[in-house]
């Protein structure tokens, strides 16, 4: 391609294009008028007009999850930008790749308090992976290649590119940018090779092995090697939050999720393991509860594409840094040419099993009347066959979205687990839903997380987008109130939300499909109209108010520790 | 255990202020950090001096590494490396004390830079402890005010 003079902001246009960019998100403003006026004309470029800034960076988030793609979100400056960034801190938690592009009151007012002036770059310098200030929009292509380059490779994470209006209104020669000038950043993709064989070594001779799967596993598409290792040596898995649709919940190795409302069998086979394989994994509180006794009797091997995760939290026998897919595939390798034989862990797999069999997730039936809500969970994972991209807010609900959904791929479930960000849900479905129109996409919502940021259903609503809104509505911040009934005295202070709009009317005010259920025969057939509908559908689940997520292990305790958790024959403790 | 990191960066604007704010966020504490350019006009070299009892070394360096214009890091051997840092202090000196601060500039090889009837401002190069042996003998004598420009250091030999 031969030189062409344009436009700063149709420079952006044709370099976001020639990034691949299929769709972003954003919200238009002052300094950004030259850039929405060059979209105007954007052939491949598709914008998506959100209601809120931080709806902007999660749907982009939740597209950038569902598809592996660069995400890309975009706001006006201040107001716009400041908005923004509870979406950037949420992407930087769980290392989702993410551009955003925020524009910035003219270079020479910079500093001076300028109508609608923010430090963004200062603002969101402690939760971005890079960002960058544009001073010409000479440097505009290349900024951009690199801001695509550094969000989706190595660790990936947010990148703000933030651009002073002047960049957007200056002259460039433009041509599409492939080159990269950035000498310090280098990350690691392949793993040692004697540490793999290392690896390989101690899964070989491993009596007690678990495997434990991390969202690495899932942002590197590693799932189809890390399937093969488990079959390979029959290794059991647990995965975190992140990791889950890292590994099939069908499948006859799999004890689901572990840590703070993980299964039983999960955390005692961690507690009992001999050798613990973490892959894409960083040992978070949640998961290790108190960490000088987590997994005390195993050797670790920590798998991780960053090298400032080895040795962070625990220090492992065996560090291996580089891309999860290709250290897993070097590992089975390794492992095929050994011998060994079923007998040696055949002991392990059936304590195991016996304790899947003995401490299932159960739940009962609520005394009240009321929707159980592990049940509503259970019927969406009924009528969408295990298939179905599930998104989440957080609080109880996104637990026993975890323990009550089966979820059989990779990028099948999208959470907010690192930052815990309320309001995440529906944006983010709204984005995966974009990104996979072939999936049905569930938003399993609580009535809190829903009311920040349910103005996004105008969005869906917009875009025919098909999101189905699943709120479990039990009139509380429910996982605040639990803590409160369990280590506060049942002292519900603020936890009750008491006055609540009625969804479905709300739903339908917004051009929606409304609907309210409160039998458990109408939850199927609710769900099934819902999707049926193919529009942004939004159904209030009235859900027994005080139920509880079981097993719990108490923040900072062993992760054997778990209130609930008992056998459902015998009521007894592991 | 002193650990003093020379660290190679882009010489672009707002560099320091990621190195700086990487240290304030994971709560490592900088004990001095001396900034400026390098060989190389486009990169300058930052020396960070921090306390390893206090944090693992090791998380600091590999989380610095993760800033995109940070090229290279060293955490300097201490038994091989050359250091200084120049210090100026102003210290009250009127009839004998002028002589004492005098003698002390001298063995010190310092030197005074300003002086007045009241007071003299010594300058002196030299390693940390070198400095923080002046200002011990000083402090009796009356020490005013104290400007340092915190270490900066480099590898023996041919470096690396
Ligand atoms: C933005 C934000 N504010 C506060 C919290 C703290 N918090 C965690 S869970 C929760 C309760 C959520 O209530 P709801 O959305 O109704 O879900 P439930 O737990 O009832 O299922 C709160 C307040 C948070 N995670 N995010
Ligand atoms: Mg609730």
């Amino acid at each position: 391609m031969t030189d062409k003079k344009m436009k700063g902001s149709h420079a952006l246009v044709a370099a976001l294009e020639h990034e691949g960019v299929e769709v972003m998100f954003g919200f238009p403003g002052g300094v950004a008028i030259p850039f929405y006026d060059a979209l105007y004309d954007a052939k491949n470029l598709r914008h998506v007009l959100v209601r809120h800034e931080q709806g902007a960076a999660h749907a982009a988030d939740g597209y950038a999850r569902a598809t592996g793609k660069v995400g890309v979100c975009g706001s006006t400056s201040g107001p716009g930008a400041t908005n923004l960034v509870t979406g950037i801190a949420t992407a930087y938690l769980d290392s989702s790749p993410l551009v955003a592009i925020t524009w910035q009151v003219r270079s020479d007012l910079i500093g001076t308090d300028a109508f609608q002036e923010a430090d963004i770059t200062g603002i969101t310098l402690p939760i971005v992976k890079h960002s960058y200030l544009v001073k010409s929009t000479e440097e505009l292509p290349r900024i951009v290649h690199e801001a695509f380059h550094i969000a989706s490779t190595g660790r990936p994470g947010p990148v703000v590119i933030d651009i002073p209006v002047d960049v957007a209104l200056g002259e460039v020669a433009y041509r599409d940018c492939d080159t990269i000038d950035l000498p310090g950043y280098k990350p690691t993709s392949r793993g040692h090779v004697k540490q793999i064989r290392a690896a390989a070594k101690a899964i070989n001779e491993a009596q007690r092995p678990v495997l434990y799967l991390g969202g690495g596993v899932v942002t590197s598409d590693a799932a189809a090697e890390v399937l093969r290792l488990a079959e390979l040596r029959r290794l059991p898995v647990t995965t975190t939050l992140m990791g889950i649709g890292g590994f099939p919940e069908t499948h006859e190795l799999s004890m689901g999720m572990l840590g703070m409302h993980g299964t039983v069998a999960a955390n005692y086979a961690v507690h009992e393991c001999d050798l613990l394989i973490a892959v894409g994994a960083r040992f978070d509180d949640r998961v290790t509860g108190k960490l000088k006794a987590f997994a005390p009797h195993a050797r670790f091997i920590h798998i991780d594409v960053d090298p400032a995760e080895i040795g962070k939290n625990v220090v492992p026998l065996i560090p291996i840094v580089g891309q999860a897919r290709q250290v897993i595939g070097a590992v089975c390798k390794e492992l095929e040419a050994m011998e060994w034989s079923r007998e040696q862990t055949q002991p392990w797999l059936a304590r195991i099993a016996e304790r899947k069999d003995e401490y299932p997730l159960h739940y009962e039936r609520p005394k009240d009347g009321k929707l159980a809500p592990q049940f509503v969970v259970k019927e969406i994972d009924r009528v969408t066959g295990h298939d179905a991209v599930v998104c989440t807010d957080v609080g109880q609900h996104q637990m026993w979205a975890t323990q009550y959904y089966t979820y059989t791929f990779p990028r099948q479930f999208i959470s907010s687990g690192g930052l815990g960000t309320m309001g995440f849900g529906l944006p983010a479905s709204i984005g995966a839903s974009i990104g996979r129109p072939d999936k049905t996409v569930i938003d399993i919502s609580g009535d809190g997380g829903f009311q920040m940021t349910m103005q996004e259903l105008a969005t869906a609503v917009n875009y025919d987008v098909p999101v189905v809104v699943a709120v479990l509505n039990n009139g509380y911040l429910g996982m605040v109130r639990q803590w409160q009934d369990l280590f506060w005295n049942k002292r519900y202070s603020f936890t009750c939300v008491e006055v609540q709009p009625d969804f479905k009317a709300l739903a339908e005010a917004f051009g929606a499909v409304g609907m309210r259920v409160t039998e458990e025969d109408e939850v199927e057939p609710a769900l099934r109209d819902a999707i049926a509908s193919g529009r942004p559908a939004v159904i209030d689940f009235r859900t027994s108010p005080e139920e509880n997520v079981f097993p719990m292990v108490p923040a900072g305790s062993e992760i054997t520790e778990m209130i609930g958790g008992t056998s459902r024959k015998k009521g007894r403790k592991p | 255990m002193k650990h003093t990191l020379s660290v190679l960066v882009e010489n672009k604007p707002g560099v320091l202020t990621r190195v700086a704010g990487l240290f304030a966020r994971r709560g490592f504490n900088i004990e001095s950090l001396a900034v400026g350019l390098s060989e190389d006009p486009r990169l300058s070299r930052i020396t960070i001096v921090i306390d390893g009892d206090e944090h693992p070394v090791d998380q600091v360096t590999k989380q610095l590494h993760k800033l995109i214009n940070v090229l290279k890091i060293r955490d300097l051997d201490p038994e091989n490396q050359v250091s200084a840092e120049l210090l100026l202090v102003r210290v009250a000196g009127e009839g004998e004390k002028r002589t004492e601060v005098l003698q002390i500039a001298e063995i010190f090889n310092a030197k005074i830079v300003d002086v007045d009837r009241r007071q003299l401002t010594l300058r002196v190069v030299g390693t940390n402890e070198k400095l923080e042996a002046l200002l011990e003998l000083l402090q009796p004598l009356g020490v005013l005010e104290v400007v340092r420009t915190g270490t900066i250091a480099l590898g023996r030999g041919r470096g690396g």
